[in-house]
């Protein structure tokens, strides 16, 4: 089940587009937001909600990165891969934060706070290396050290 | 109110001041904000708009250098025309290297704003939406702002400025994927579909968004109109150094001294944006080639740098000027190593829709992978030249395969000598122990371009 609040976030995009089910992308993102991840359930409440199928839902859930269908760690931290992150010593820093988490790429930390997951370029490559910790984007992470990378993550609960 | 003495040289970065705030609505009207809009409103008629951009010889900064005031020609106009038409503006930004359009809409988000409004009076369109890629957080919280400030002050929304003249602007957040940033697979993403490309034609200039006609233009393309209204076509032809009008906003990374974007006259040459706005390669480095314009484009070489960098003039040289954001491979990195980066990339973020970029980007990263470490086998280069040509322009059903393709060939051209370097010496090769199979399994290669069903291309369509 949907919400109330759920219902009217969803309710305000669709009002956006010509069509219900263009709002699908930010249904999910809604739900999301709320939850955590999309389940199962989640997605077929979706479909219902922009009268469309759960397969045409289950779709686009399935198409992006940033749709997690499995539960995830309270924080995100999506690591850029992409050359220029990778030039600036993107592969040093993964390895300070598998160091750092106990965890590797795709793993939640025992205490469900961080999932470790590799994205694509964040779109910031004059300061590269980059990385996402939930929505905040960290930058120049060139010369970063353990301690600074737990300091970093301290402010994370 | 004050007024601009002189036209800025720099009119898409004028108003932005790094690590601030960007203008609010009323900052920006002081700055001389809005005043393209009122012009265009009052004083001219939508073709005349057209006519203009056409005639500062605009081009779209999305990657593949379209006319912009043509694009916006093939849109049905007059009183026949659909009621209903969309613009669109591409804020995707996924390609790797890229970092302009971001530093856009954060920095002056009612410049976007107005750029919009004004090309969509050009057009016609009564809905406008951003397209955003999903991890642009600052840029999605600026913009909402400035549209609910724009929308305060009337130049939202319906009948603006008492010109009759109705149009809505929405923020559309995506939730990251490259190939969203394809025109076509971006109008599934929009219309809430699998975000796979479509066949063209139609062209979505007439069946777009919805099966409307919609017009979908970049966001640094759009930032350029006002400033064109404004100042006018030989003003903006003028900031060139060449054909190709305006200014650009190029970026540089990668092991330079500092790495950053700089708003420049368009065809600056590679050289001068390195070297004197970058500062040059970092010390001990030396600078062996360049992606020109972002992950898709074709290498060029350290004796290539003084290529002017416009559309005509980077393809001249073998590339293409994509996005303008040059990537530096120096010589203490492997340049297999980069080009199997790359290749992750495309591999990753192919659609899956057609066959051959679905399996053959996959392929290569492997066959790169393999070279990486050391344990190529002969045949292996052969085997990437032919994934080239099997991926090339023509041959997938999207300009994504060719697009991956373009570092990587340019790579085998340049420095084969490297990739020759992967190849395990055939002492160490293990040997095949047991009966030799009687009939090897034919390389997918092979098969997929002798297949009568193949790809589609110069043999198929
Ligand atoms: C795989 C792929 C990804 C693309 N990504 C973007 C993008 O992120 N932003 C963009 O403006 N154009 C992108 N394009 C180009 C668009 O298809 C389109 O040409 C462009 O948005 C048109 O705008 P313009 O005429 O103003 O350049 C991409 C093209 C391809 C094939
Ligand atoms: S070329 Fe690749 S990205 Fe384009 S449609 Fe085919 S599979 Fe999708
Ligand atoms: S490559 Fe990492 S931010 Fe662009």
């Amino acid at each position: 089940m949907l919400s109330e609040q759920e219902q009217r976030e969803i309710a305000a995009e669709r009002a956006h587009y010509e069509q219900p089910q263009a709002a699908a992308i930010e249904a999910l993102k809604i739900v999301q937001a709320h939850r955590g991840w999309v389940s199962d359930e989640a997605v077929a409440d979706i479909a219902a909600a922009l009268d469309t199928s759960t397969a045409a839902i289950d779709a686009v859930a399935t198409f992006y990165n940033l749709i997690y269908r499995q539960p995830v760690g309270r924080h995100v931290i999506h690591v850029c891969d992409s050359v220029s992150c990778w030039l600036m010593g993107q592969p040093r820093l993964l390895e300070l934060l598998r160091a750092e988490l106990g965890i590797d790429l795709g793993q939640t930390t025992p205490d469900g706070r961080f999932t470790l997951l590799p994205t694509v370029c964040l779109g910031t490559c004059d300061r590269a290396p980059a990385m996402l910790v939930g929505r905040d984007t960290h930058r120049d992470l060139e010369g970063v050290d353990a301690q600074r990378l737990a300091t970093l993550l301290a402010a994370y609960e | 109110m004050s007024q601009k003495i002189s036209p800025p040289d720099k009119p898409l970065t004028d108003r932005i001041r790094p690590e601030h705030a960007p203008f609010d609505v009323a900052e920006y009207e002081r700055a001389g904000g809005y005043q393209a809009l009122r012009r265009a409103l009052r004083t001219m008629a939508p073709q005349e708009v057209v006519a203009l951009v056409k005639d500062a010889n605009l081009r779209g900064r999305g990657g593949a250098g379209f006319p912009t005031g043509v694009k916006w020609g093939l849109v049905p106009h007059g009183p026949d025309a659909p009621k209903h038409k969309y613009l669109i503006a591409n804020g995707d930004e996924m390609e790797p290297g890229t970092f302009k359009d971001r530093l856009l809409l954060e920095g002056d988000p009612h410049q976007f704003i107005e750029a919009m409004i004004v090309a969509a009076y050009a057009i016609q369109a009564d809905v406008g939406y951003l397209f955003l890629r999903g991890e642009y957080h600052l840029a999605a919280q600026r913009v909402q702002r400035a549209i609910e400030e724009a929308r305060g002050r009337g130049y939202l929304g319906r009948n603006i400025k008492g010109s009759g003249f109705d149009f809505e602007l929405h923020l559309h957040t995506s939730a990251g994927r490259y190939i969203c940033g394809e025109e076509t697979a971006l109008i599934s993403a929009l219309e809430g579909k699998r975000a796979v490309p479509r066949a063209k034609p139609p062209f979505p200039t007439v069946a777009g968004l919805f099966g409307r006609p919609t017009v979908v233009n970049n966001v640094e393309t759009l930032c350029n109109v006002p400033h064109i209204v404004n100042y006018g076509a030989d003003w903006y032809r003028g900031l060139s150094r060449t054909e190709n009008g305006g200014t650009k906003l190029y970026g540089v990374s990668g092991r330079v001294c500092h790495p950053g974007a700089w708003e420049l006259p368009m065809g600056s040459s590679a050289r001068e944006i390195i070297d004197e706005h970058a500062g040059g390669m970092r010390a001990g480095l030396r600078l062996r080639g360049f992606l020109p314009g972002g992950a898709s484009t074709d290498f060029l070489t350290a004796a290539q740098l003084d290529v002017a960098m416009d559309y005509d003039a980077v393809a001249k040289a073998g590339s293409r000027m994509g996005t303008g954001t040059i990537i530096v491979l120096d010589d203490q990195t492997s340049v297999v190593a980069m080009v199997r980066n790359l290749e992750h990339f495309f591999a990753q973020e192919s659609c899956g829709w057609c066959t051959p970029c679905r399996d053959g980007i996959p392929w290569a990263e492997k066959v790169l992978d393999d070279l990486v470490y050391g344990r190529g086998r002969p045949g292996d280069l052969e085997l990437l030249e032919q994934q080239t040509r099997l991926l090339g322009p023509g041959r997938t059903f999207c300009a994504h395969a060719p697009g991956a393709m373009e570092p990587l060939q340019s790579a085998l051209q340049h420095w084969r000598g490297d990739f020759e370097a992967g190849i395990a010496p055939a002492a160490a090769a293990p040997a095949i122990a047991g009966p030799a199979t009687p009939e090897a399994p034919r390389p997918l290669s092979e098969v997929l371009e002798t297949t009568p069903m193949g790809p589609v291309g110069e043999g198929g369509r």
